[in-house]
């Protein structure tokens, strides 16, 4: 009797994490493969016929192939922006954990400002608009750097104290340039937290859809969450096509996620528990 | 700390690796984060800046629906910090005991932290449908008339805010498990072989060890609430009327009418009170700490 007990406990939560879970997912991808009147029910029907290749192509042809434009730009600002964000975080963290001067303090308490503290939206728009980066890529970009910048260096902290010195001495004694142990020696076994930081920042910059709302208005611009907002109202008659983009949405993080499960596991525990 | 480090110009761990983030950080996130004290005081068009005092700060306050939207957001945050720290926990405590399909479950659990937030909203949203949505239409097969989710203004926030713990308890959960795998099972063994029960054990031992973990799911829940707009604005714009805006829609909606001193105000409130929560909090938590 004792033994039964795991399977019973087990498939009970199986069954409510079915429900709970994996059922609005089913309940996107099943709409996103009806005919406009057969979603419009939104129930949860086999579809009469299966129409995912006509969505599909249907939903990447609307408002002149907009989606594909947004995925080309969402694209360039994850990819761009995360290779930066890699780069001048491992550096922070790498000096802040081996350096104690009197500006760790400072970077401290800036850092778990920048984790705490909602950006004040207006002024930043101002202050773009008068560098010239308002409804600009490079403006997104930078926007991006600066608001993960926080969480990304926390998390090179924590991991370069279990990175011995006797390895930047020993490069050292061997005539290495301070510039060259960090990228010839520290860089290379910074490879676990590196990875985490991608897989997390990508799927964070990727989603996110409150800072290309403010920072990046109009039709060229246009980033994957922005059509799916505008396709909101749009589509309103149009379940089947609305379905649809979520479900191409949805892809990209679920590919990562399939990927990289144990990294990102690791990467929200750690930030976690720093933050 | 006073380990003695080469003289500073010859330190093998240069200062200008700083530089590069401090600019765009100092630019980008700081600069504007001050200068937004003063906008806040200013009648402005982002071109010129006309000082009048405390005037958007109390209009703000005199606006029933802009006050609504303070209430809103500590309503919003405590209520979604609260069932994400008490589910999470719970589910913790099941995904780490001996059960089928652990990893599995696991799995499940956290795959909606990082699905698009605007894809969930509008995929609630189309399930809460007063009538056609499945969740009505499940609940009326046993007999349970459901309520419009959405569109009763009493209970829109809350709809939101259930959607708000389906996507992010996964998070919590995680973060729970670690703390829980801290936690030596010399205690376990012990509280058994002096006849605890499994619920005296839960209190008396998992509740108390598993703090540190309840504080960073506690701390970064309340944050997110308090911060909270992407999902509020997919499912309800912050309707019907005004009865589901939170302070982060507040100033959307004023940004987007063109008042740009008020929503800069609106930001500062922002700032007070993720301050004068978040501080007083983790302080406490840092003496209870050290007294122990």
């Amino acid at each position: 009797m004792r033994s039964l007990r795991p399977y019973v406990t087990g498939a009970i939560a199986l069954a409510v994490a079915a429900v709970m879970f994996v059922m609005p997912f089913v309940f996107v991808a099943l709409q996103a493969v009806k005919s406009k009147s057969e979603a419009s029910r939104l129930d949860f029907e086999l579809p009469e016929h299966w129409l995912f290749w006509d969505n599909l192509v249907a939903v990447f042809k609307a408002r002149d192939y907009q989606l594909v434009l947004a995925y080309f730009n969402s694209t360039l600002i994850t990819v761009v922006s995360v290779t930066i964000l890699i780069l001048l975080s491992a550096m922070v963290g790498y000096v802040m954990q081996r350096r104690k001067t009197a500006w760790n303090r400072v970077a401290l308490i800036a850092l778990f400002a920048g984790l705490m503290m909602p950006p004040a939206v207006v002024p930043t728009i101002g202050l773009l608009q008068h560098i010239g980066l308002f409804k600009t890529m490079t403006g997104m970009i930078l926007i991006q750097v600066a608001y993960n910048l926080s969480f990304s260096v926390l998390l090179y902290r924590s991991f370069i104290a279990t990175i011995p010195r006797d390895l930047d001495e020993a490069a050292l004694i061997d005539g290495a340039k301070p510039r060259q142990i960090f990228f010839r020696v520290v860089l290379p076994l910074l490879k676990p937290v590196t990875v985490t930081n991608i897989v997390v920042q990508s799927i964070a910059i990727f989603n996110d859809f409150t800072n290309p709302l403010y920072y990046l208005p109009g039709k060229e611009n246009v980033t994957v969450q922005l059509t799916l907002y505008n396709f909101q109202s749009m589509y309103s008659s149009q379940y089947n096509l609305l379905f649809m983009n979520i479900l191409l949405v949805t892809i990209p993080p679920l590919i990562v996620f399939i990927f990289f499960n144990r990294q990102i596991v690791a990467g929200m525990t750690s930030g976690g528990v720093k933050g | 700390m006073t380990e003695t480090r080469p003289r500073s110009r010859n330190s093998p761990y240069p200062l200008w690796f700083f530089i590069p983030a401090a600019i765009i950080y100092g630019v980008l996130f700081l600069l504007p984060t001050v200068s937004s004290l003063w906008f806040s005081l200013t009648r402005w068009d982002l071109t010129t800046a006309e000082f009048i005092g405390l005037e958007n700060f109390q209009q703000f306050f005199s606006e029933p629906f802009l006050v609504k939207g303070l209430v809103n957001t500590l309503i919003y945050a405590v209520t979604t910090s609260g069932l994400k720290t008490v589910f999470g926990l719970l589910l913790a405590v099941l995904l780490t005991s001996n059960i089928f399909a652990r990893g599995f479950l696991r799995t499940l659990v956290f795959f909606p932290v990082l699905v698009s937030t605007i894809g969930i909203g509008i995929t609630f949203a189309v399930m809460m449908h007063p009538t056609k949505g499945i969740i009505n239409v499940a609940l009326e097969t046993i007999g349970i008339p459901g309520p419009g989710w959405l569109t009763n203004p009493t209970l829109a926030l809350f709809s939101v805010a259930l959607v708000d713990v389906w996507k992010g308890v996964g998070l919590a959960t995680l973060i729970f498990i670690a703390g829980l795998a801290a936690i030596s099972p010399d205690y376990y063994e012990a509280a058994r072989i002096d006849g605890a029960t499994r619920l005296q054990q839960f209190f008396r031992i998992t509740l108390p060890l598993v703090r540190p973990a309840t504080v960073i799911v506690v701390t970064l829940s309340l944050i997110g609430g308090l911060r909270s707009f992407d999902l509020i604005w997919a499912m309800t714009r912050g309707g019907p009327g005004f009865s589901s805006d939170v302070i982060a829609s507040v100033i959307y909606k004023q940004y987007q009418a063109g008042f740009y001193g008020l929503s800069t105000a609106g930001n500062v409130i922002l700032f007070a009170l993720i301050a004068v929560i978040i501080l007083p909090f983790t302080l406490w938590f840092n003496r209870r700490e050290v007294e122990e």
